[in-house]
């Protein structure tokens, strides 16, 4: 098999005396949507913020595209295509949808020591940004301030700057928490289309669009893999069903036919 | 938005044609005073302005601003005491020293932020304030006159009073449009996320630290300039052009005017300087109707009513003169 796109490689952070990342591996393949689950507090979060560069481990070593990124900080993994949505929406509250968006398109084309013209008049920054507000839907929202628009809009609006910052590797920390059922499905289908084209590291906790979505599965508990896999082989796995879908109710309901095995 | 837009900008236009207007009326009826008040006024206009692109738009609040008038000042003034008059050194020696600081205190404050970096920023600027005080050559802390304002080699007058007056209140023009061009450019841009959400702004692939630090630099150069201009309006430098509560003036005048707009604290130093002048004669005029007698302390006093007069504005309105303009037309 290729090198893949992204290596994780031993990666170890405590926090005090919590081990929120406990020597993991994890390969993600290019193309490939790679979904990480797990209960809260098993260290998915602290992951992406290891991957992404807020976050320094205390050991191991990430390798992207055969490169050795560790020691990188956040806005040069950017500019290598790495590109994360936040948990919790973190947004530019005071800009327009629109303005949000071209921020992510200015970061990447070229550097910004330019004084003189209206970056709100240029097209080369203002026409990507409609595209990937149109790629999640929002561009009927472009001129509205971000402080104005519902939380549902919100979590799109991550996604598009996601997106604008024209990334290799997506790194989506639960894109659809506290969405309504009908965003829920909206997110899915933008979630399907840019599997089409892109590679995906999913944190999800809707069990049903991470079976649905998921070409690999990877599970976390107490920052350990204690799986990887298809998600036949994941739901199949008793180990998981154990030490994680047995914690999760929302499983169930997943209609796995798992008995629930707490303890 | 449109209607912000004009209502704004008729407040610009009439204040823009008001400051052209000020030697036109001093020479009609004499009044000097007018003329001295409002040179200052244009001067520290420019500070405020310079500040407000750091705090306003960079979400830099610095409270060191007035490091810059004294670095700008005393290098025109100790230039002036050595017997070097001429403009050409002077202003940008001045200007480039100003610069040099800000990238000094910009390189070590900026990593941090809140109560940190306004103390780190006072920190500095009481630095210099000390240093100056310890200049015995140059007056120390009872500073220092200059005999002689700076020189162009006979091109232009800068002790004719009025042709002063417009050269201040050109250069606080081209600052204002540039400031404008700038926080509209993506510089402008990078600078404004920053401020919104630097976290993001990392996420999304901008190194923001060197924006942040460019920008600085930038207000430090224009204050620099505006320090300049305030030693050769009052041929007098001390270390009181850098004390910390000039620097508190001058985050009032932006406060109090509206960080959110470029020309902002143009109208808040107007305003302020203008209160600070008036306040005192109305309190004296106030207490005379009420009590009959002169009671020359009450004068004292005015700082109680402008005190609570910021205090409403910053609570409750928050994007000051400016933002209450911009309001009122939409009411
Ligand atoms: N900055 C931090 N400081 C201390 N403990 C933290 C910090 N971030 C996360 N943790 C702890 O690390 C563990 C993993 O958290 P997190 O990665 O947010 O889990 P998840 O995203 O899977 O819910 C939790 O026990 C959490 O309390
Ligand atoms: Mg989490």
């Amino acid at each position: 098999m290729a090198e893949p796109l992204l290596r994780v490689d031993g990666l170890t952070k405590r926090f005090g005396g919590v081990v929120a990342s406990d020597d993991i591996m994890l390969d993600v393949s290019a193309g490939e949507l790679h979904a990480i689950i797990g209960p809260n507090g098993a260290g998915k979060t602290t992951l992406i913020g290891q991957l992404q560069g807020e976050i320094a481990p205390n050991s191991g070593r990430i390798a992207f595209d055969g490169r050795d990124i560790t020691a990188l900080p956040v806005y040069d993994r950017s500019m290598l295509g790495l590109a994360r949505s936040f948990q919790i929406t973190s947004l530019f509250r005071d800009f327009t949808a629109l303005d949000n968006v071209a921020l992510a398109v200015q970061a990447h084309a070229g550097h910004s020591f330019r004084f003189w013209r209206n970056a709100r008049a240029e097209s080369e920054l203002r026409d990507p940004a409609r595209a990937a507000l149109k790629r999640v839907g929002l561009e009927g929202r472009a001129d509205v301030i971000v402080s104005s628009l519902s939380h549902g809009e919100q979590r799109q609006l991550e996604i598009a700057m996601a997106l604008a910052s024209r990334p290799r590797l997506l790194l989506l920390d639960e894109p659809m928490a506290g969405l309504g059922a009908e965003e829920s499905a909206r997110m899915v289908q933008t979630l399907r289309e840019l599997k089409q084209e892109l590679t995906i590291l999913l944190i999800e906790h809707d069990m049903e669009a991470v079976f649905a979505l998921a070409d690999r599965i990877t599970v976390l508990v107490y920052g350990r893999v204690i799986a990887s896999g298809a998600p036949a082989d994941i739901r199949a796995n008793e180990e998981v069903r154990q030490a994680y879908l047995g914690e999760q109710e929302v499983v169930q309901a997943q209609g796995a036919g798992l008995g629930a095995t707490h303890g | 938005m449109t209607t912000h837009l004009t209502a704004r900008n008729a407040v610009v236009v009439a204040m823009i044609a008001f400051l052209m207007l000020v030697p036109v009326y001093a020479a009609t009826t004499g009044n000097t005073f007018m003329m001295t008040l409002f040179t200052r006024i244009i001067i520290l206009a420019i500070a405020a302005v310079s500040l407000n692109l750091i705090m306003g738009f960079g979400g830099m609040v610095s409270f060191g601003h007035a490091a810059y008038l004294g670095i700008g000042g005393y290098v025109v003034g100790i230039l002036a005491k050595e017997g070097i008059d001429s403009g050409f050194v002077q202003w940008p020696l001045a200007i480039a020293l100003s610069g040099l600081f800000a990238l000094g205190v910009g390189a070590l404050s900026l990593r941090t932020r809140g109560v940190y970096f306004i103390m780190i920023t006072l920190a500095f600027a009481q630095v210099v304030y000390y240093v100056a005080n310890g200049l015995d050559r140059y007056g120390g802390d009872d500073g220092l006159t200059i005999q002689r304002r700076s020189e162009f080699g006979g091109l232009i007058n800068l002790s004719n009073r009025t042709f002063f007056y417009y050269l201040c209140l050109a250069l606080l023009l081209a600052t204002v449009y540039l400031v404008w061009r700038m926080v509209n450019s993506r510089f402008g841009m990078a600078i404004q996320g920053a401020r919104s959400n630097e976290r993001r702004m990392n996420a999304i692939g901008f190194p923001t630290f060197r924006y942040k630090l460019i920008c600085f630099v930038i207000a430090g150069l224009i204050c620099g300039l505006a320090g300049v201009l305030l030693a050769n309006h009052t041929n007098f430098i001390s270390p009181q052009l850098m004390h910390w509560t000039r620097s508190g003036d001058l985050i009032v005048m932006a406060v109090l005017g509206g960080m959110g707009s470029v020309f902002g604290p143009v109208i808040g130093a107007v305003a302020l300087l203008v209160l600070e002048e008036t306040l005192p004669h109305l309190i004296g005029l106030v207490t005379h109707v009420f009590t009959g007698k002169e009671i020359a302390a009450a004068k004292e006093y005015w700082q109680l009513i402008l005190g609570p007069m910021l205090l409403l504005i910053v609570l409750f309105a928050r994007g000051g003169i400016d933002g209450l303009i911009a309001r009122s037309r939409n009411g």
